[in-house]
């Protein structure tokens, strides 16, 4: 930051304005940095349990050792202006008339855009860099894990829970999510009614169910623990009581955890009543029905009867 | 078009002393006015509720089209009785007597003619834009007030995130209807009081190039505000202010009460919008150059073009989802054909230019504010404008950062990223103009000064946590929790509000004539500072720890800061008091006169006496100078009020001259 | 307007808006159905809830909605009295909830056939039995982990409290194949017609709370996926099951 010069030619004593200014903000912006890089950094959300979390992690730290000299910038020259340049009493004349300065504003300009652009740059790579930063990606995602294979999670929205399917098991669903550590694992979200959005706040993931779309994220967890799952887009009365947990476990534990929650299902005669896994599902076609399905026309099932059965789906 | 210097026929009746006598008014409660805008609201109401009733298929259970009749059963009679209410409210005030006037051949009255004393204009389809924008000041004042106290119930229900003191059903209602309260009106909230006062004042013409349009732009508003807090009546609607699909299609018929209010407002918003874009075109004074123009003038007018472009919008969305709801149709809903994407998508589309409709206002004021209180032009006017322009273009390339994690196509989302980065460009012109401004200025603490100060501060938290969120990867935690909240709150509450009440300190003055008291109104700025600056600035933490919006059962560990929150929020409102108490204070009791230039400002506003006169100026002024030459050696006054005869002509007939 | 004229005009203005206000948090925001207390009615670490749900119910406002109903604890179910229309009901904590539903809807497909697995009961089973519309009963008692509503006319409805792993699914009379005369039950709360009688246990934590609880069949009629109206409204399909201390 330089001086910028007095247009109007004033007393040679007036101070350095904008050098004070600076030799305040630097030390200051330093030491903040300083601290938020070494003190604070280890704690930002949302930890460090996948690589897509320290990813987001790495983000977040990043933006605040930028945005802090820029506030404190900001802070300063304020504070400075507001102590130094008060009007004083009875002071009734008006100030020196300055309408700009061209190489501030080319300064100012530059400076801003170099920051904005360097930001987007940075966070593109970011995005690239952690197979996609555990966001949702859509049916297609391009930032995908470089391996030869991976867990598949089918993650389903329902008004008012999630429920988990795992297609490498045998179609089996859970209320609950367990993963193995050192896997990647590729959530494939979908919903059979509203908009949802699974929101696993520890992994870092989050990507909104649809209904009839497949969205796609990956994480790849690091740590053992527990991790929260949240609805993260109102979907209705309980939107707000839509959580349940997961955990991270050692891959014995998670193989252990699924085959019997495969035995289970197969016992209990459940896994057999699933629809076929699909990426996405339809409920008002639901072919194991076949001829019940007529008889159980009536009001209420599972459309709704919102539109009238007669109505053809495509004009 | 003939117009009659004499008030016209139908508004006067004979005196009894013959035919050249003038007329005597009739009495007020025989003109159209608020009571029989009222009584044409229940008439319509009523007939419109019949026309849906007979329209909906009957139902009998095991009828054939008992399903069809139980989907549309309760949304015809109420979006039919809510629109025909609308047009029998705007009848009964009159708005479509002048339209009978001229199908009828008759002439219409002159809308210049001798002004009434009294308040009783305030309560009519009032053609004057002071008038309206006095209205706008006290419509919005209530509407503002209204959502606070669903914020209040908010934030009580949020104190304990296991013991519920509302269900979940009314807990959304609320969070729908301040929510909606809001967003929908405080796009206004600028615009209408000050914009609709003083953007002929400003620009040195004696009106609007619509009148009628701006005072339908206003009468707009109260059935707005009465049909969203109708839905209490009914349940609420429980999609918040951005009525996702399907869940708004499956709602019961408080969703109506939504999209009816928001698309009255809708229609409000580009009336004036509209109104504004050619007044200033076309009614500048001679001399108002555009490098003349004020900050506020500017950021009027690129509102005004957001408003125009982007609310189409989402009256087309709003007017699809009431299809879907009462007619199903399937524009949002999968099951034939429709897609869910499709409404965040047009939803959006309006909404982020939407939110720079109500950042840019706030800017217009505090850079108008700012010069008058450091005592120094405005620093680098044009990159300020640039500014306000680049925002306002930059706001429609923008709207996908909503749905980062939607599962659009993910090429798209470096894209929005960078374009979302580069709007931070235009939004520190606005800090580069006032850090110029504030060099070697001599400042001057008067209380609208605080406000625009506050304004900055709380407007650089918010806009750096939009960076935040403009980042794919953060995002993906920050999406949709707290952190977004604490974001807009400081962007539109900490700026675009605390900018109103500056703009309030500044102007009522010269609109309403008298001063408010300047302790209280202190005391009002230190209140709401400290305790906006309390409550909303733990959310960014709660974001981060993973809470997300519109819930009422969060993780126990959040429950302090949560308390923290809630009971910052009630001191909040106690400040809110604290403002309400001196308005009524100074408007109703002590009614001291204030000076005609209490601020010694160089505005053109300022140079007409207080109360300004029907007219707003005698002659319509030749601009000298700009308004911002503080401190400038010789500066000529803004503008000459009494120019020599014929001057205002030969500058008229010079055609181009002054661009 | 004088002085005086303008603080009765302020105070009165003032207090008709303390009034609205005041009447729409009391009538609306903060009106709920009404609990039934069951914390009286536990006797040694149990407690025994009847519930039932009907295909229509007796409110003015809504009558063609399908309703749950809670029982006043301990009195007579075959008698209308009984029922209150509710779906909020409170019990004691670290108790043994015997919950019994009777279930006098029809058959409605479960929109995630995952529902039909018992899950969170004491031996994540459940025992029914069906019953005719003369009360007498069809079959003996059948203890099961499954009602699958795919493969026949089977789930009526469900009962779920997600947060404590409860998920029920609950039979439907299968009025049509029983020998049933009469259809289902037609005027609500429902005492007679043919019904499904289906009981399960499980344990309230041990510290107080308010746990939702849920229908995972969208039967909400006429509304897009069957998940709006009822399904969406307390007191009909959705309630609340509070722990309090006794």
């Amino acid at each position: 930051m330089t001086t910028p010069e007095a247009t109007t030619g004033a007393a040679a004593a007036e101070p350095r304005h904008g050098l004070r200014i600076f030799l305040i903000w630097l030390p200051l912006a330093i030491i903040v940095d300083l601290i938020v890089w070494f003190v604070w950094y280890p704690h930002f959300p949302p930890g460090r349990m996948t690589d897509q979390a320290q990813g987001q992690q790495f983000d977040i730290a990043v933006m605040t050792v930028l945005s802090v000299p820029v506030l404190l910038f900001i802070w300063v020259y304020f504070a400075y202006a507001l102590i130094v340049w008060r009007r004083r009493p009875g002071d009734e004349e008006d100030a020196t008339p300055i309408h700009g300065n061209t190489r501030i504003q080319a300064t100012w300009i530059t400076t801003t855009a170099v920051i904005v652009l360097g930001l987007f740059v940075f966070g593109t790579v970011q995005l690239i860099v952690p197979a996609g930063a555990g966001a949702g990606e859509g049916p297609s995602p391009i930032w995908k894990p470089h391996v030869n294979q991976l867990l598949k999670v089918q993650v389903i929205g329902q008004q008012w829970a999630f429920t988990y399917r795992f297609p490498q098991f045998g179609g089996i669903e859970t209320t609950h999510l367990e993963l193995p550590i050192g896997e990647e694992v590729q959530f494939n979200v979908t919903s059979l009614d509203v908009i949802h959005s699974f929101w696993a706040y520890q992994l870092g993931v989050k990507a909104d169910a649809n209904p009839g779309v497949n969205n796609v994220a990956f994480a790849k967890p690091q740590q053992i623990g527990d991790f929260t799952v949240r609805c993260n887009e109102l979907c209705g009365l309980w939107h707000g009581a839509m959580f349940n947990t997961g955990k991270v476990v050692s891959p014995v534990s998670f193989m252990a955890w699924a085959n019997g929650i495969r035995d289970r299902e197969t016992r209990a005669g459940v896994l057999i009543t699933l629809p076929a896994y699909s990426l996405t599902y339809d409920p008002t076609q639901i072919t194991s029905l076949g001829n019940t399905l007529k008889k159980v026309l009536g009001i209420t099932g599972s459309p709704g009867y919102y539109y009238s059965p007669a109505n053809p789906v495509q004009p | 078009m003939a117009i009659e210097t004499t008030p016209g026929a139908d508004q006067t009746q004979p005196a009894g002393g013959g035919p050249t006598e003038p007329g005597r008014p009739r009495p007020w409660w025989m003109r159209p006015a608020v009571h029989t805008g009222l009584i044409g609201a229940v008439i319509g109401y009523l007939f419109g509720h019949w026309m849906g009733n007979a329209l909906s298929p009957d139902f009998s259970p095991g009828g054939s089209n008992y399903a069809a009749a139980l989907a549309n059963n309760f949304d015809m009679p109420l979006v039919l009785g809510y629109v025909f209410g609308t047009v029998g409210w705007l009848a009964g005030l009159g708005v479509f007597n002048d339209l009978g006037r001229l199908m009828l051949g008759k002439p219409l009255p002159d809308i210049e003619h001798a002004p009434e004393g009294g308040l009783a204009k305030y309560f009519r389809y009032t053609l004057d834009h002071k008038v309206v924008g006095i209205q706008y000041l006290f419509g919005m004042i209530v509407y503002f007030l209204t959502g606070g106290l669903f914020a209040m119930a908010i934030r009580t229900e949020l104190l304990n995130p296991t013991n519920h003191i509302m269900s979940s059903s009314s807990y959304l209602m609320v969070v729908g209807e301040h929510s909606t309260m809001m967003m929908m009106m405080m796009s206004s909230v600028v615009l209408g009081p000050f914009g609709q006062y003083f953007a002929p004042l400003m620009i040195g013409s004696k009106r609007m190039a619509f009148p009628r349009l701006e005072a339908l732009g206003f009468w707009l508003t109260p059935p707005a505000y009465v049909i969203l807090v109708s839905g209490v009546l009914l349940g609420g609607f429980p999609t918040g202010w951005t009525g996702y699909a399907p869940l708004s299609i499956q709602s019961t018929p408080g969703m109506d009460t939504y999209a009816m209010a928001f698309g009255l407002m809708g229609i409000s918003m580009i009336l004036a919008g509209f109104n504004i874009i050619v007044t200033y075109i076309n009614y500048r004074a001679p001399g108002m150059r555009w490098s003349r123009l004020p900050m506020f003038v500017w950021s009027m007018f690129t509102v005004s073009f957001l408003q125009v472009l982007s609310v189409p919008v989402l009256v087309a969305g709003l007017y699809m989802m009431l299809m879907d709801r009462a007619w199903q149709t399937a524009f949002f809903v999968n099951q034939l054909g429709g897609s869910s994407y499709l409404w965040q998508n047009v939803f959006w589309f309006f909404g982020h230019p939407e939110v720079y409709i109500l950042a840019l206002p706030g800017f217009g004021v505090v850079a108008e504010i700012l010069p008058v209180f450091c005592r120094k032009p405005l620093f680098a006017y044009k990159v300020g404008v640039a500014g306000m322009f680049g925002v306002a273009l930059l706001s429609w390339f923008v709207w996908q950062h909503h749905l980062f994690v939607s599962g659009i196509n993910p090429d798209m989302r470096p894209l929005y990223m960078l374009t979302t980065e580069l709007i931070s460009i235009p939004t520190g012109f606005i800090y580069l103009v006032a850090l110029g401004t504030l060099w070697k200025a001599k400042i001057k603490f008067e209380v609208p000064m605080l406000f625009a100060l506050g304004m900055y501060f709380n407007f650089l938290i918010g806009g750096v946590t939009g960076v935040y969120l403009s980042d794919v990867p953060a995002d993906t935690t920050e999406h949709g929790s707290f952190f977004v909240m604490g974001h807009f709150h400081y962007t539109i509450m900490g700026g675009l509000i605390f900018a109103f009440f500056g703009g309030i300190y500044y102007w009522v003055p010269k609109m309403l004539g008298v001063e408010l008291n300047k302790t209280l109104g202190k005391i009002h700025f230190w209140t709401m500072f400290i305790f906006f600056n309390s409550t909303f600035l733990p959310m960014f933490f709660l974001g981060m720890a993973g809470m997300p919006r519109r819930v009422f059962e969060y993780a126990k560990n959040l429950q302090p800061l949560n308390v923290w929150a809630s009971i910052s929020a009630y001191l909040l409102a106690v400040s809110m008091i604290i403002f309400l108490v001196n308005f009524i204070w100074s408007t109703l009791f002590v009614r001291k006169r204030a000076a005609s230039n209490p601020w010694n400002a160089r505005g053109l506003e300022w140079q007409v006496p207080t109360p300004v006169p029907p007219e707003n100026f005698e002659h319509i002024p030749v601009v000298l100078s700009g308004p911002y030459e503080y401190g400038v050696k010789d500066a000529p006054p803004m503008a000459d009020l009494n120019p020599p005869v014929g001057v205002v002509a030969a500058a008229y007939a010079g055609a181009g001259v002054e661009a | 307007m004088s002085v005086p004229v303008r603080v009765v005009t302020l105070l009165v203005a003032f207090a008709l808006v303390v009034v609205g206000a005041v009447f729409v948090v009391a009538h609306f925001v903060l009106s709920n159905p009404p609990t039934v207390d069951y914390t009286g009615a536990a006797h040694n670490g149990q407690v025994n809830v009847v519930l039932q749900e009907d295909p229509q119910n007796n409110s003015a406002s809504k009558p063609i909605w399908v309703s749950y109903y809670v029982m006043k604890p301990g009195a007579n179910p075959n008698s209308q009295s009984s029922w209150v229309h509710t779906t909020l009901f409170s019990v004691p904590p670290n108790t043994r909830v015997n919950l019994t539903i009777r279930g006098y809807d029809g058959c409605t497909p479960l929109r995630n056939n995952f529902w039909s697995q018992v899950q969170g009961t004491l031996g994540n089973v459940v025992a029914l039995q069906q019953f005719q519309d003369t009360g007498k009963s069809v079959g003996p008692v059948k203890v099961t982990s499954i009602v699958n509503s795919w493969s026949g006319c089977n789930v009526g409805h469900t009962f779920a409290i997600p947060s404590l792993g409860v998920f029920v699914p609950v039979a439907s009379p299968n009025a049509y194949n029983n020998g049933n005369k009469a259809g289902l039950c037609g005027s609500s709360p429902c005492v007679s017609g043919p019904f499904s009688l289906e009981s399960f246990s499980f344990m309230t934590p041990d510290h107080t709370g308010e746990f939702r609880w849920q229908c995972f069949v969208p039967c909400g009629g006429g509304y897009v996926d069957g998940n709006g109206g009822p399904m969406q409204t307390i007191g009909y399909m959705t309630g609340q099951m509070n722990v309090v201390s006794s």
